[in-house]
């Protein structure tokens, strides 16, 4: 990718690397409460079917995974593994995260063993509200990080730190 | 995130020390095997530390607390009507089945009752998260032994019950519609009949349920004889629900302690099998969702008239006392124990979780076993994260 990091890359050269990396992401899911099954429901089910979107489920291991789901809550004692995950996540990488429990600690805002919010471990490109969202919700969340990517400048992003939404 | 080497390395020793849980596991040779706590298999968060010698698992221990949210400490904060909002999300996949136990027990101290229809429509819609929770372990155990088509039909017919739920109380997962004294709504229109046609669909799934994974040869070499629990043992261990039934125990708190439904006016069965391996809970799981298919039928058609709601005043205050309530939930039994002092909010709540009683015996269940059977032991198992962490 020596073109990539010179940061001289041709606008059609980007847009056509953006729209294969657009419909060829592979989705790491990281199930961990209720949520999980919504997204089970938007991945596995015939209903739903995310793969029309391009979208492939289901890698054996986050090192293949071009985005990942946080759905569901992240606690305290599961905060260390999420961020571990992540990190072994190749670059690019995204992240949608799916219901309350995930945006910002949801109905346990006042709990003491939930981390209120993803976004204080890892970097969040697509927050999806709802308790739990409906798979529709996921799906959308979907279409918005792909369009994210189609206008995204890679020699931008290669150059510097990752996109980190505040 | 820009870190020093040394923030580096201790967040490794960090992660090293998190590894080492248990001096049984790490002390003898052998080979320490971590499930978890990201794994397909443990449905959400569970960790479970084996130690191997070869392909024989010596010992295993489950490590929860991965998606520990503190609801006890929780509902302490919260009015009454507040706190099925949060018990909604204990065990996701049934979520209605959870609300009831807590209301009733709210119920028992208020000394209020529900009117019948209440009553009935209740059971109706616990029968109908049974489903929707049960149905998924269909598919979900058939994929975790390797066939992968399973958990589509799951998924598929799962949304029709889902319909219906949403139908009456708007929710697909989170109904959050038992008050009480009662129920937030009456059925909406038409709603009785098109269940009719559900129950039909669920007949048909659990059919094809059967054909496809209870009769299939690899399923049956991947679970008959595979994780036998004895009744005496499932006893000692406090299971619960189906697992226990497929121990060979006739119990069942729908049928012996039932408290506030209607159980005792329609005519059902309670399945048992006497062989308690991982293939006789996968049976009896079927076995009990096609009598919920029954159970429902009657229920729609003996739903009596009347009001929905009894008379309580607006603003809950449950006397001082205490109450434990039990139901039958889709994992097993489920039970709220409430400490009242008079206050708005619940000065105590215990809340039995059928998940973690369970979760308590693959210590002893998973000694012996090869590695590729911890997966079918647990899937069989059949625990939702919510419910055993709590």
């Amino acid at each position: 990718m020596g073109l990539v990091e010179s940061g001289k890359l041709p606008k059609p050269l980007t847009k056509i690397l953006n729209m294969s990396r657009r419909y060829s992401m592979w989705v790491y899911q990281w199930g961990l409460a209720c949520c999980a099954i919504e997204m089970g429901a938007a991945f596995a089910s015939p209903r739903y079917d995310v793969m029309r979107l391009g979208v492939i489920p289901l890698p054996a291991s986050p090192r293949q995974a071009d985005f990942l789901v946080v759905s569901g809550t992240v606690t305290d004692k599961m905060a260390p593994a999420v961020r571990r995950l992540w990190e072994q996540m190749p670059d690019p990488k995204y992240v949608i995260s799916m219901g309350s429990c995930a945006n910002c600690g949801g109905p346990y805002w006042d709990s003491y063993s939930v981390t209120k919010g993803v976004d204080q471990i890892i970097p969040v490109d697509v927050y999806v509200p709802g308790c739990p969202p409906r798979p529709e919700a996921l799906l959308e969340g979907i279409v918005l990080l792909q369009e994210r990517i189609m206008n995204e400048d890679m020699a931008e992003r290669w150059k510097g730190d990752p996109i980190v939404v505040e | 995130m820009v870190t020093t080497e040394s923030e580096q390395m201790a967040y490794i020793a960090a992660q090293a020390a998190d590894a080492r849980v248990n001096v049984e596991v790490e002390t003898d040779e052998g080979m320490t095997l971590n499930l978890g706590p990201q794994h397909p298999a443990t449905h959400g968060t569970l960790r479970i530390v084996a130690k191997l010698d070869g392909e024989m698992v010596e010992a295993a221990e489950p490590i929860m607390g991965y998606m520990h949210r503190g609801y006890e400490k929780l509902t302490e904060v919260r009015t009454y009507p507040q706190v099925t909002t949060l018990i909604n999300r204990i065990d996701w996949l049934g979520s209605f089945a959870n609300e009831v136990p807590f209301i009733l027990a709210a119920e028992q101290l208020m000394e209020v009752e529900a009117p019948p229809r209440a009553q009935w429509i209740r059971t109706l819609l616990f029968e109908l998260s049974r489903i929707a929770n049960i149905s998924l372990f269909l598919g979900d155990m058939a994929v975790q032994v390797g066939a992968t088509t399973p958990v589509f039909y799951a998924f598929r017919d799962r949304e029709f019950v889902l319909n219906q739920i949403e139908r009456v109380t708007g929710g697909r997962f989170h109904p959050n519609f038992d008050r009480i004294g009662g129920l937030k709504d009456d059925l909406p229109k038409g709603w009785i009949e098109e269940t009719g046609s559900v129950v039909n669909k669920m007949r048909d799934f659990c059919d094809e349920m059967e054909e496809l994974v209870l009769g299939n040869e690899i399923f049956q070499a991947r679970t008959r004889e595979i994780g036998v629990i004895p009744p005496d043992v499932a006893l000692a261990y406090g299971l619960s629900g189906a697992n226990l039934r497929a121990s060979g125990v006739d119990w069942d708190i729908r049928r012996d302690a039932n408290v506030g439904l209607v159980y005792d006016q329609i005519d059902w069965k309670v399945w048992t099998h006497p062989d308690g391996d991982s293939f006789s809970r996968f049976w009896v799981r079927l076995q009990e969702t096609r009598e919920a298919c029954n159970m429902i039928e009657q229920l729609l058609d003996g739903i009596p008239s009347g009001p929905i709601m009894a008379k309580v005043p607006r603003i809950i205050k449950v006397p001082a006392g205490e109450a434990y309530v039990a139901t039958e939930n889709p994992l097993g039994e489920m039970g709220y124990y409430i400490v009242s002092q008079g206050e708005l909010t619940p000065f105590r709540v215990k809340i039995r979780s059928a998940s973690f009683s369970n979760m308590s015996i693959t210590p002893w269940l998973l000694k012996g076993v090869f590695v590729p059977d911890i997966i079918s032991i647990l899937a069989s198992l059949y625990f939702i994260l919510g419910d055993i962490d709590r």
